[in-house]
């Protein structure tokens, strides 16, 4: 194949690969900025992802199905809420208990509906996010250099690929520039201080975490109605734990945690490029190792080693208001 | 975790409050049965018969037991020091790396040399792998929850590079070692009872499970009765007032991990010492989550965890059965249950306690 081919192709699958990553690393952001720890990101995508393939599996309508996966991740992200703020439990315990959930029902739902081993029917293209082809894509494609990059990197994707990127510079004016981005940004560092100015912590809080739902939503429709054609069990198969890696890499910020998803994504498809292919001097590159890579720079970004990540200062500590 | 623990009596505290958790979760499990058009007491019904009803059900399930119990005292272990380990699947994964290195290198040595080699290979591996995100907690100041769940992926990817590359056994597809010599499994139930006359099923149950009831006493030990347990629990419950003290946090948290690492290791004994009898991918299955179901359900104490992973245990073994019987449900179900288990026991453990407290503790409950 020639290089720009594969160049072409590999951007193409970075992009495509990241997208449902950015979904949720913003996700993730919302609440993590509200002091919120998440690390249900993959339980809520996994539930999106089951409920959007369900839906479309029944109705053929990729929008109800997208409607779907929003609704019962945003359910599971309030459930999250109940637990962390209303009754002031632990974060963490809570975000797990929703992985656990979501990976036990989806199954065992799956199964029972549909038949099918734990998989939803397969998806015929009408009821899929199918690649949007961009106008006179086929007349420019033979042009040499910008024609395939218009045709097949920037173009040729599927809608939410789109939404994603569009949904970028919107989070990020939105934490930087608007009130709500403000404020949530105060009550992830300073609960305390946002209460005595009279605005509501909980509130605050279970706003981020519908945001938080929608995202993930999103993120999770895509996997299974987008990029797949059809929910298998475990599917997110760590994508939510990812995603946060990535968030904590972009140090809690829209736009760095953004480009860590690119890079992540590009690691894995350059992981599936580099399987076999002997490199000068260094030889194979085992794929374990570069599949590891995402979560080795977190630890060693958390740790200190390469920059430093310091989360929200509020983050995981549950706001009770008698107790100050 | 709690320091209102000790507001309301000791049976509606370690009894009544467990059991609405547990009867909590068990509802919702049984609408969601109901959901898929199955009655939720067939359901429960087959799952003890399944769990308890024969003598090979009640191997299977101690078989089961004896990884939760592990596993939960892990996950209690470091939440006596305030810590989440989320990270027990993965030092487990590693528990049986340090016990495969042992018995490929050894195996031709007697049988007294090398299980208790084994043995220390599983804790020592297991510790090693949760002492890096405990330093890194302790002196740089990262997020054990969040390094112990990349150590987890990172402990895959290195195991499954190990399997396929370097321990496979020669001339096979499928990325496992070699067995272990005989002699140096660890032996079952069965064969431990036949030798007293009495005749068992053959069932996974084997030795690992008296060790696992022996360690749950030795963290009983550990925890209350030593100066090195107070200083856990000093730290988990003022971390401040155990520098007063003259405890050094960051010790402690090192300390506190490599113990729960080493807990999880074991893990390892039972499945590749005892069952596998040679590395396999994925060996662990879960067990490192269910620890943390069981913590929170057995409320850190390791009596409760023997209680919460017997329990587990039973879900775990009947859960297959009911698989079996009423094919609408899976397996999934019982993972689904762990879920609301750690919801209920964990997350909402305020649920129940509030009203609780009202009831039985009206006073100590003004604020």
């Amino acid at each position: 194949m020639e290089i720009v081919d594969i160049l072409v192709s590999m951007a193409a699958a970075t992009l495509r690969v990241a997208a449902p990553l950015v979904l949720a690393a913003l996700a993730g952001l919302f609440s993590e900025r509200a002091g919120i720890v998440n690390i249900a990101l993959e339980g809520k995508m996994l539930g999106a992802a089951f409920a959007a393939a369900s839906v479309a599996a029944v109705t053929g309508s990729v929008w109800l199905a997208l409607g779907a996966g929003i609704v019962v991740a945003i359910a599971l992200s309030m459930l999250h809420g109940f637990a962390s703020i209303t009754y002031a439990g632990n974060q963490m315990v809570s975000g797990m208990s929703i992985n656990v959930i979501a990976l036990g029902l989806t199954a065992v739902l799956a199964h029972a509906w549909f038949k099918q081993g734990g998989r939803t029917p397969l998806l015929n293209d009408s009821s899929r996010f199918g690649p949007i082809e961009l106008p006179y894509a086929a007349v420019i494609r033979p042009i040499p250099g910008l024609g395939p990059i218009y045709a097949d990197v920037i173009g040729g994707h599927n809608l939410l690929v789109y939404l994603t990127f569009a949904i970028v510079p919107l989070v990020a004016f939105v934490i930087a520039n608007t009130r709500f981005g403000l404020r949530l940004r105060a009550v992830g560092q300073n609960p305390g201080a946002v209460d005595t100015a009279g605005i509501s912590v909980a509130r605050l809080r279970y706003q981020a975490l519908l945001v938080t739902g929608l995202l993930t939503g999103v993120s999770g429709t895509y996997l299974s109605i987008a990029h797949g054609a059809g929910f298998q069990q475990d599917m997110t198969a760590g994508k939510g734990f990812l995603a946060l890696a990535a968030l904590i890499f972009g140090k809690w910020r829209p736009w760095p945690a953004v480009w860590a998803c690119l890079l992540f994504a590009f690691t894995d498809a350059l992981q599936i490029r580099m399987q076999g292919v002997a490199l000068p001097g260094v030889g194979v590159v085992p794929t374990q190792a570069i599949q590891a890579l995402p979560y080795v720079l977190t630890v060693l970004l958390l740790a200190g080693f390469v920059g430093k990540a310091v989360a929200p200062r509020a983050i995981g500590v549950p706001y009770l208001k008698e107790k100050r | 975790m709690n320091s209102s623990a000790a507001r309301l009596p000791r049976w509606v505290d370690w009894g009544l409050l467990p059991a609405l958790n547990l009867a909590a979760a068990l509802f919702v499990s049984g609408l969601v049965v109901l959901a898929v058009g199955q009655n939720p007491l067939t359901a429960m019904a087959l799952l003890v018969e399944g769990a308890v009803g024969s003598s090979e059900g009640i191997g299977y399930t101690l078989y089961y037991t004896t990884s939760f119990i592990f596993t939960g005292l892990a996950v209690a272990i470091a939440f006596h020091a305030g810590l989440f380990n989320i990270g027990g699947e993965g030092q487990a994964y590693l528990g049986g790396l340090g016990v495969t290195l042992v018995c490929l290198a050894l195996d031709d040595w007697p049988w007294f040399a090398v299980i208790p080699l084994a043995v220390f290979g599983a804790a020592a591996f297991g510790a090693a792998w949760a002492a890096v995100p405990a330093w890194l907690q302790a002196h740089r100041g990262s997020h054990v929850v969040i390094t112990t769940i990349m150590f987890n992926f990172i402990a895959a990817a290195l195991i499954t590079w190990l399997l396929v590359n370097v321990l496979i056994k020669p001339g096979q597809q499928s990325p496992e070692t070699r067995h272990f010599a005989e002699h140096v499994w660890l032996p079952t139930a069965q064969s431990m009872f036949a030798s007293i006359g009495l005749v068992m099923p053959r069932t996974p149950l084997n030795l690992s499970f008296l060790w696992a009831l022996l360690c749950a006493a030795f963290l009983w030990v550990f925890l209350w009765r030593t100066r090195w347990g107070y200083a856990v629990r000093a730290v988990g419950h003022n971390e401040a007032a155990a520098v007063y003290a003259g405890i050094d946090p960051a010790r402690v948290i090192v300390m506190t991990m490599m113990i729960s690492g080493a807990l999880a290791g074991f893990v390892a004994l039972n499945d590749v010492l005892g069952v596998q009898h040679r590395l396999v991918l994925n060996f662990v299955g879960g067990a490192g989550f269910v620890g943390i179901a069981v913590a929170l359900m057995g409320r850190n104490h390791p009596g409760g965890i023997c209680v919460a992973a017997l329990l587990f245990g039973a879900l775990y073994q009947g859960g297959a059965e009911l698989a079996f019987e009423m094919p609408a449900l899976t397996r999934d179900m019982v993972v689904a249950i762990q879920g609301l288990v750690i919801l209920f026991c964990g997350a909402l453990e305020r649920l129940f306690r509030g009203p609780l407290e009202r009831r039985f503790a009206p006073h100590a409950t003004a604020a």
